[in-house]
């Protein structure tokens, strides 16, 4: 049976791991590839690099993170932040990504996620959406530039064309309930898996096993993206893990020599 | 010296790595031509679409190449869409044309009964021979990404998996050929010792 994921998420900035509370006020959390090191021996599914400055001079440390990741992490990895191109998707996968998110620039240019299947395969394409709840209460909107920028665009009705154009997973990322630590937005997430067919990956609110575990049953969700509760060791994820299966989920456990 | 195929599918950087950490010698091959006497191990890895992929192989001149070495016996390693090539056809792209190698056809994963098309993540192999290459695995879990599958084929299938259901051929093995679906390269401690197994069985 398949596994459900937990995926930590690397914000990086400037070289560094960080991590903020609704996408602001951002704390020093340590080095990645010493943090990439250790969530590969301690249980983590995957690992997501999200460059959260997307600077020109970042993208280069980004690239060089994920050459210097590649070569002794032998699970899956996501790199995002900034991607505007095919040629940004290309370097970043000869760089050693397994697939590359694009949030913005989809936004602004939905082909792109069709080239971008085309030429790397749909699997390789991670959609990423985030997405804060309309003023009138009725659903949800989608803001991208790091949340900076409303696009007047459904968040449910994004996510279902993302799929049609060939995206090969969603990363669906709550505003409201990002850093909060309060519990992912189920709500929002059993709106997006309801209308798709392609693995939905829940981030923004996690803090404790419980949430992880509501985002997976109740939420629908395939994989649980998390931050401040591994990197600050307040529920490792081996701890997670064994609270999931002891409620029953199918996981990947994390080995006794771990 | 390892081989391994680059026809433009894929992520073939990550194979390299995982037998360069295994302390193997590899190089990345993309014309037929290069299929010659020092190639001791072929691998085909790969993903993406069935039809692109042989269109790929046709394009480095690998095709008969490739058939050539297969048929001399020397040990072959198909990854992923690697495993699917070796096969007659594939419902992928119409249906359309593999190397060959075994009959039968790569199916679909059924979207009216599985509710996620793509699988994408770890999944559990159940071993259905006894062999060398799962010796001292830490566990059975592999990851996968696939929406097409060859379904379990008795005497050749030596693993399968099950997905929403639906069993499938998760690594197969007949005399000097190998493949499997998952991803050993990025199937952590797990799918590393498997490759480690797999190159002491076959060297």
């Amino acid at each position: 049976m398949l596994t459900k994921r937990l995926i930590p998420c690397l914000d990086v900035k400037d070289g560094r791991v960080v991590k903020g509370e609704k996408f602001v006020d951002l704390k020093d959390q340590g080095d990645p590839v010493e943090m990439a090191r250790d969530y590969n021996t301690s249980g983590a599914d995957e690992l997501v690099f999200l460059d959260i400055t997307a600077t020109k001079e970042n993208r280069e440390t980004i690239k060089n993170l994920a050459i210097e990741v590649s070569e002794n992490l032998f699970i899956p990895f996501t790199v995002g932040g900034g991607i505007k191109s095919i040629a940004d998707f290309k370097d970043l996968i000869q760089a050693g990504a397994d697939k590359v998110a694009i949030n913005s620039a989809a936004v602004r240019d939905p082909d792109l996620i069709t080239r971008a299947a085309k030429e790397f395969g749909s699997q390789a394409v991670v959609v990423a959406i985030d997405g804060r709840k309309k003023a009138s209460g009725d659903g949800w909107e989608v803001l991208i530039s790091g949340g900076s920028v409303e696009t007047g665009l459904d968040l449910v009705e994004w996510a279902q064309r993302a799929e049609k154009l060939g995206a090969g997973e969603i990363l669906l990322t709550s505003m409201d309930a990002d850093g909060t630590k309060d519990g992912y937005d189920l709500e929002q997430l059993k709106a997006v898996s309801d209308v798709i067919g392609i693995p939905l990956i829940a981030s923004g609110g996690a803090g404790s096993p419980e949430d992880l575990y509501d985002a997976l049953t109740e939420g629908e969700a395939d994989a649980a993206l998390a931050a401040s509760i591994w990197h600050q060791d307040i529920h490792p994820i081996k701890e997670c893990k064994r609270y999931l299966l002891d409620k029953g989920l199918p996981i990947r456990p994390v080995g006794e020599s771990d | 010296m390892i081989g391994i195929i680059d026809y433009g599918a894929g992520n073939i950087g990550n194979v390299e790595r995982a037998f360069r950490y295994l302390n193997e010698e590899a190089s990345v091959i993309d014309n037929g031509n290069e299929i010659n006497n020092e190639i001791s191990v072929l691998v085909l890895p790969g993903v993406g679409s069935f039809a692109a992929g042989m269109a790929g192989l046709e394009k480095g001149n690998l095709i008969k190449p490739i058939i050539e070495y297969i048929d001399s016996g020397k040990p072959f390693l198909g990854i992923c869409l690697g495993l699917q090539l070796l096969f007659a056809r594939s419902k992928e792209s119409g249906l359309a044309s593999g190397l060959g190698i075994f009959d039968g056809e790569c199916l679909r994963f059924d979207s009216d009964k599985i509710r996620r098309v793509p699988q994408i993540g770890w999944n559990k192999i159940e071993t259905m021979e006894e062999s060398e290459v799962f010796n001292n695995l830490p566990d059975y879990y592999f990851y996968f990404v696939h929406s097409y599958f060859v379904p379990v084929i008795t005497g050749l299938t030596v693993a399968k998996s099950d997905y929403g259901g639906q069993e499938f051929t998760a690594i197969l093995n007949r005399d000097n050929i190998w493949a499997i679906q998952p991803h050993p390269e990025k199937s952590g401690r797990t799918g590393l010792k498997f490759l480690e197994n797999l190159i002491g069985v076959i060297k």
